[in-house]
């Protein structure tokens, strides 16, 4: 590790960069933890989901389980379904969190879609300790907004006094910049394109709640089609 | 098992399963014998193509047919683009964009 001042810089970096993801999370957790208390579920269970869970769409989908009295074989593969898209985040953080020591497990575990957003590029300057602290001061801002929202929501219940609807327009809005900000720092749009256009067709074909798993084998098999026919 | 027992229940198979998801890639690839040259080719582009499925699945609800739906999502993405692109500032755009969103959502559309 650095010295403290290095890392207090990058500390501070990093709470201004999850700003966005502070409102998202807040917003989302206070959501997640109203309807966890609506179904009658503890303020102890909202916490331990967020703890412990921390992926904001399956537990959303929880509720629903939960509530439904779902077999544990559903409660696995809706969890597989839902989540699967993290098999590529860890992929492409394989070298990225090589020799991160003992914050490695937490790196792992706190990976998030928006955490993966704000940590899969590499900071230009900063030797790979650097980028370490930073991607583990992300991670772990990311959960604490996460939890912390969930708690709020479950303590107060329903009374919600300022009308938040549109807000977690939010994350849509953080995928985008990403997105672009890796549009302008690249040549080859292949990939991007890649992306929306299996995700579009994926979600034409098999509907809003089962595109993901098509869209993620399409696009896997569009990009490995794509680097055999640069290599060769 | 009782009502609560089995909430617990579910709760650590749902952690257990997310966890084993995010820990899959790297205790089968993050060996001592680096990354499979596939794999390390993949994992470069990914981030690209990932951001442009992540942006879809959050607009995945967006019915084109209903203008109180498209509307909104498609002025505050474009919003959020333009900002980004003339100013290179993420915080601006993604606030930007929202407002937006949640002007149109609860004043406009109402």
């Amino acid at each position: 590790m650095g010295d403290r001042k290095s890392e207090r810089a990058l500390f501070k970096a990093a709470l201004i960069d999850t700003l966005p993801v502070m409102s998202g999370y807040i917003v989302l957790g206070i959501g997640f933890g109203m309807i966890m208390k609506s179904a009658g579920y503890s303020i102890a269970m909202a916490a331990a989901m967020s703890l412990l869970i921390y992926a904001g769409s399956m537990q959303y989908a929880a509720v629903g389980l939960l509530t439904g009295g779902a077999s544990f074989l559903t409660v696995i593969l809706t969890t597989v379904m839902v989540n699967a898209r993290h098999l590529f985040y860890g992929i492409s953080m394989l070298d990225k969190y090589r020799d991160t020591g003992i914050r490695k497990p937490y790196l792992i575990f706190s990976l998030t879609d928006e955490t993966y957003s704000l940590v899969c590029g590499d900071v230009p300057g900063r030797d790979h300790g650097e980028q370490t602290s930073y991607r583990f001061y992300v991670s772990l801002l990311d959960q604490c907004y996460w939890v912390l929202g969930s708690i709020a929501g479950a303590v107060a219940g329903t009374v919600l006094s300022f009308n938040s609807k549109g807000i977690d327009f939010a994350l849509t809005a953080l995928f985008l910049t990403v997105f672009l900000d890796q549009w302008m720092h690249t040549r080859d749009h292949g990939p991007a394109l890649i992306g929306v256009g299996a995700s579009v067709l994926s979600l034409l074909l098999f509907g809003a709640s089962s595109f993901l798993l098509p869209a993620m084998i399409m696009i896997t098999a569009a990009l490995i089609l794509k680097g055999r026919r640069e290599v060769s | 098992m009782s009502g609560e027992m089995r909430v617990w229940a579910v709760i650590l198979v749902i952690a257990a399963v997310t966890a084993a998801i995010r820990f899959a890639p790297f205790v089968l690839f993050g060996g001592r014998r680096g990354t499979p040259l596939l794999l390390e080719r993949l994992g470069k582009i990914l981030p690209s193509a990932v951001m442009g499925m992540l942006v879809v699945y959050c607009l995945k609800d967006t019915q084109i047919s209903q203008p109180g739906s498209i509307l909104p999502a498609a002025a505050a993405c474009l919003v959020t683009g333009a900002l980004y692109v003339w100013r290179r500032n993420s915080l601006l755009s993604i606030v930007g964009g929202t407002v937006c969103y949640m002007f149109l959502v609860q004043v406009v559309f109402a």
